[in-house]
Formats: structure tokens, C-alpha cells, sequence
């Protein structure tokens, strides 16, 4: 159900790690439902912390955080629910074939063993992988093997998507491949936090941006007002300007 | 698109899902075992090797010096070779653990709507799983080189129970290791301590060859109580009980494998929460 409360929402989120300064201070977000928000910085900037705090696997150190309409630190499960996770690197099983990972992952988002398998092949058409589909993912390229944690991450129809960096190190083709199955998704009513080095990517996919850098949000807007913002042409200035050593 | 079901959160439903979860999770590493069958046949070397070794290379030695012949020397050893092996597993859990962690598959399960409990648990599973094989395995070699229980199959059924419950101990332990070391090298590097915990107990050597600063831990390590009693049980040769824990290892072990899972379970748990930091 879309409403206009926001599907990520978070106030003054802070986390350290021991012996490090801090790795989040004071993040500010607001997603809406049903958009593609980009999460953008540098690297350490704080990306893959946001996230993974937003999807239960990391503890916040203080700031609230709803993930629809859920709160992150007291309904860890009712997140869990409601939630897809595509990590910077591919969490799927290297031994077990791509076919056996959906098959798995369904059983565990609590799917019938027949609707398990329907779920799976369905998922390996539109992401391209039936040939691959009996083929142990070791045996796959690095392309493949996001395509299929990106189709786990999709298994249960997620309200709210989380990308991290979900198109590093893919070519140009499945590249736009990825692109099509996150618009398709937006359209169909997810909302999708997705953090990108490439600026580009942004640029095409996000109808909102917010750029962090140590820890902090330094700018946010859409596209071209960060643009704008910086009287440059294009995002990779704004990018440039905004989190240059500041 | 599917819908998403609203999973009732009583108490039944838990622990049904809990029971449902643990069994995915446990055939995924015997999926494993059938993917790799090589691993399979390399874990399944350790207790085949272990007979042939000690019964046939060093057995005619012991027997020697326990004033015994080598047959009977091996009717004392393969209770000791059954629980050895049970804790030869430890080393393949902590290294399929700890792989989890770096390759992030354990991430991505606490991120699901799953039993947390279950993430861990079906792979304790999948171990009894793999010992109840290996132990299959044992008992036929066993029967070829001419060992035998003797006191018929509730005994036998008996000390096959207590064997797997100590492999699920030491599943426990396994798994707490494995999320406990920074990664699959640092875990088999540990693995050369695994022979201490095997040997120094009442498995090949009888406790009351070794020098007495020997004998006590060997005496209280958790694998000798399941070596003695799953030896009464089999009705092969042990020495007299002239221990305190000899005279107690029926109990014990029971008692063993149930505290190394009261303190390892909720450790391990502690830790696959605090994963994350
Ligand atoms: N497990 C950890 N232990 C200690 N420090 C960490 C840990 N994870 C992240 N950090 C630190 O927190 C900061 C933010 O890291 P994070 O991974 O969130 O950055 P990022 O924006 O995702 O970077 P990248 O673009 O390289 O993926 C960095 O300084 C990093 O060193
Ligand atoms: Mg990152």
C-alpha cells in the first residue's frame, strides 16, 4: 500500500566502530514510497553502514530509523519482512547451484517447497540465468552472480529494496539489465535506496539524491538541483565540489 | 507478485518454523557434501584411516603393553575411534562456519525473516546428520576387522545415541569457534587442536598408561565418559571402573554433551547477533 508516509525515514543516525572514529554522525533521510533514491559518496564515505543498519544487520549507536513504517531497532522482524538486500558483494551460496540458492532462500522467506520452485524459476527467466540455472555459482562470472543476488533479493516482492553498489564491476550490458529490473520495480510500487559510485547511475535511475561524505549528508535533492546547486553541468562536479575534502 | 503472508507470531508457530527453517538450512551443507563429493570422501577418510592406523599399525604395540592381543586391543579401540571421530568434525564445522561469515550468506540469512536460531542450528543439524554415515561406516569396518557388541542392539542403538549427541556438542563448539576466528585459514590452522582433545582421553591409549598428569584431563575430557559407557554398552573390554568418572560414565555422558550445548548455544548465538556490531 502506497500512503505518503515516507518508506525510509531516519533522524540523526550515529554509529562508530570501536577503536575508529565515527562512521555515521548524524544521518538525515527521508525516502518516499514507490522512488529510487541514490545514497552517494566517496568511498568510507558511510554508504554500506547506512545500509546495512536499515536492513537489520548492524546496530546504530543513536537517531531513529522506519523502514515501512517499521522501526529498524524495536521490530527487527517486521523489517525483515518487508525488506530486500543486495550487499556490495554478493552474499549466495558458491557451491550450490543459482537454482538451488532461490529454491533455498524462498524456503527460508517462508514459502511452500511448490511455490518455492515457481518463485525460482520465474526469477531465473527474467534475470536471464536458465541456462546457468544447475550450474554451481562458483562456476559463474562475476555479472551472473549479481544478477542472482539480486534476484534473492527480490523473491519475496520487497516493499523496500536496499542496493548496494549494485552494478560494480558489471558490464555495459548487464549494466542496463539492472537498471531495467530496479525502473521496473519502482514502477511496480518498491521503494529502492541504492548506493552507487557511478554517477551516471544516479543520474539515470534516481529521482532523489542524498550525498554523504564522513558520515555526514552534505547535499541532497534531486539531479538537477544538485547540478544547479553547483552551477556544473554535470553530477560527477556536484560530486566533485560537495564532498572534495570538506 | 506474490503477497506477503503475516507470519503468526504464537509460540507453536515459532517453534514449528524454528524446526522448518533449521532442516532448509541443514540441507544446504548436505547439499554441500553431494556437490563436493571429494570432501565428502576426505571427512569420510579420517575414521577409515583412524581404524587402519590404530588398530593394525600401532594396535599390535598397545596390545603389547596393555599385557592384551591385538585383537582385543581392538575391541577396546573402536569405541575409542567411534568418539574420536565425532570430534574430528569439529575442524569441518569451524571452517564451513567461519566461510559463512566472510562469504556473507550468514548476513543475508539474518536479514531474512527466518529463526535466527535455526541459521545456526541447521548446521548442528546437518552434522548428526553426517555422523549417523560415518558411524555407519565404523560399525561395518568395525564388523570386518572382527569387532562386535555383545550385548545386543538396545545397547548398541544406546551408544550410537550418545555418540551423536556428543557430535552435536561438538557441533556447538564448532560453530561458536567459527564465529569466533577472523576467517576460514585462522580455523584450520587451529586444527591441529583437535588432537589433544582426541587422543589425550580414554580413546587409544587407556588412561592408565598415560603419566599421571596425563590421566586426570584425559579422565574428565567429555569423550572419554561417552568412550567408557559406549564401551559397557557394546559390551567390549575396559579395564575395571577404578574412576570416579569411569564409575559415573553413563551419566556423564550425558551430562557432557548437554553443558557443552547449554554454554556453547547461547555463546554462539550472542555472537552471530553481535556480528554486526
Ligand atoms: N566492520 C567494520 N569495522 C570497523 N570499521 C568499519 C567497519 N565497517 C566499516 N567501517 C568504517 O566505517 C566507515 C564507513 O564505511 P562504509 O563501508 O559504510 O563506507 P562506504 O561508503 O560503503 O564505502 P565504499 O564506497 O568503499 O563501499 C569507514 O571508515 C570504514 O573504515
Ligand atoms: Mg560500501
Amino acid at each position: 500500500m502506497i500512503t505518503d508516509e515516507p518508506a525510509i525515514w531516519t533522524q540523526g543516525l550515529r554509529k562508530s566502530y570501536p577503536g575508529r572514529g565515527a562512521a555515521l554522525d548524524g544521518i538525515d533521510l527521508a525516502v518516499a514510497p514507490g522512488t529510487i533514491h541514490g545514497l552517494l559518496g566517496p568511498n568510507g564515505a558511510g554508504k554500506t553502514t547506512t545500509v546495512r543498519i536499515l536492513a537489520t544487520l548492524a546496530r546504530l549507536d543513536s537517531g531513529q530509523a522506519w523502514v515501512a513504517g517499521r522501526n529498524v531497532v524495536h521490530d527487527r522482524a517486521g523489517v525483515r519482512a518487508r525488506i530486500g538486500v543486495a550487499g556490495q558483494y554478493a552474499a549466495v551460496d558458491e557451491v550450490l547451484s543459482g537454482r538451488q540458492n532461490l529454491e533455498m532462500f524462498a524456503r527460508l522467506y517462508r514459502m511452500r517447497a511448490k511455490q518455492a520452485r515457481q518463485r525460482s524459476g520465474e526469477l531465473l527467466e527474467r534475470f536471464g540465468l536458465v541456462e546457468a540455472a544447475d550450474r554451481a555459482v562458483r562456476g559463474y562470472s562475476g555479472g551472473m552472480r549479481r544478477r542472482l543476488d539480486l534476484a534473492v533479493s527480490l523473491i519475496r516482492s520487497p516493499r523496500v529494496l536496499f542496493l548496494d553498489e549494485p552494478t560494480t564491476g558489471l558490464d555495459p550490458r548487464s549494466r542496463i539489465e539492472v537498471w531495467d529490473a530496479v525502473r521496473e520495480l519502482a514502477d511496480s510500487g518498491t521503494t529502492v535506496l541504492l548506493t552507487t559510485q557511478y554517477l551516471e547511475e544516479a543520474d539515470r535511475l534516481c529521482s532523489r539524491i542524498t550525498m554523504v561524505d564522513r558520515g555526514r549528508v552534505v547535499a541532497e535533492g534531486s539531479p538537477a538541483e544538485l547540478k544547479s546547486s553547483v552551477g556544473g553541468r554535470d553530477l560527477d562536479e556536484a560530486f566533485l565540489l560537495l564532498t572534495e575534502g570538506a | 507478485m506474490s503477497t506477503l503472508t503475516e507470519v503468526a507470531d504464537t509460540h507453536g508457530s515459532r517453534i514449528t518454523w524454528a524446526a522448518v527453517d533449521t532442516w532448509v538450512v541443514a540441507k544446504r551443507h548436505l547439499l554441500h557434501l553431494v556437490r563436493r563429493p571429494d570432501e565428502l570422501l576426505g571427512t569420510l577418510m579420517i575414521p577409515v584411516m583412524a581404524v587402519a592406523m590404530f588398530g593394525f599399525v600401532f594396535g599390535e604395540a598397545f596390545g603389547v603393553a596393555m599385557d592384551v592381543p591385538g585383537s582385543e586391543y581392538r575391541e577396546f579401540l573402536l569405541p575409542g575411534l567411534f568418539a574420536l571421530t565425532m570430534a574430528f568434525g569439529i575442524g569441518n564445522t569451524t571452517i564451513s562456519v567461519a566461510e559463512d561469515v566472510r562469504g556473507g550468506v550468514l548476513d543475508r540469512m539474518r536479514s531474512l525473516p527466518m529463526s535466527p536460531v535455526a541459521v545456526l542450528a541447521g548446521r548442528a543439524l546437518a552434522d548428526m546428520i553426517l555422523a549417523v554415515v560415518e558411524l555407519s561406516i565404523l560399525l561395518a569396518l568395525g564388523t570386518l576387522f572382527g569387532w562386535q557388541a555383545h550385548l545386543g542392539l538396545g545397547g548398541v542403538i544406546a551408544a550410537l545415541g550418545l555418540l551423536i549427541l556428543l557430535r552435536m556438542a561438538f557441533s556447538w563448539v564448532g560453530i561458536l569457534l567459527g564465529l569466533l576466528v577472523s576467517g576460514p585459514e585462522a580455523a584450520m590452522k587451529y586444527f591441529a587442536l583437535v588432537f589433544p582433545l582426541a587422543m589425550v582421553a580414554d580413546t587409544i591409549v587407556p588412561t592408565d598408561l598415560m603419566p599421571g598428569w596425563l590421566a586426570i584431563p584425559a579422565e574428565w575430557n567429555p569423550l572419554s565418559s561417552t568412550v567408557i559407557a559406549t564401551r559397557e554398552l557394546f559390551g567390549n573390554t575396559a579395564g575395571p571402573a577404578t574412576t570416579w568418572v569411569g564409575e559415573h560414565a553413563l551419566t556423564m555422558a550425558v551430562l557432557w554433551p548437554v553443558a557443552i550445548i547449554a554454554v556453547c548455544l547461547p555463546l554462539a548465538m550472542a555472537r552471530l547477533r553481535r556480528l554486526g556490531r
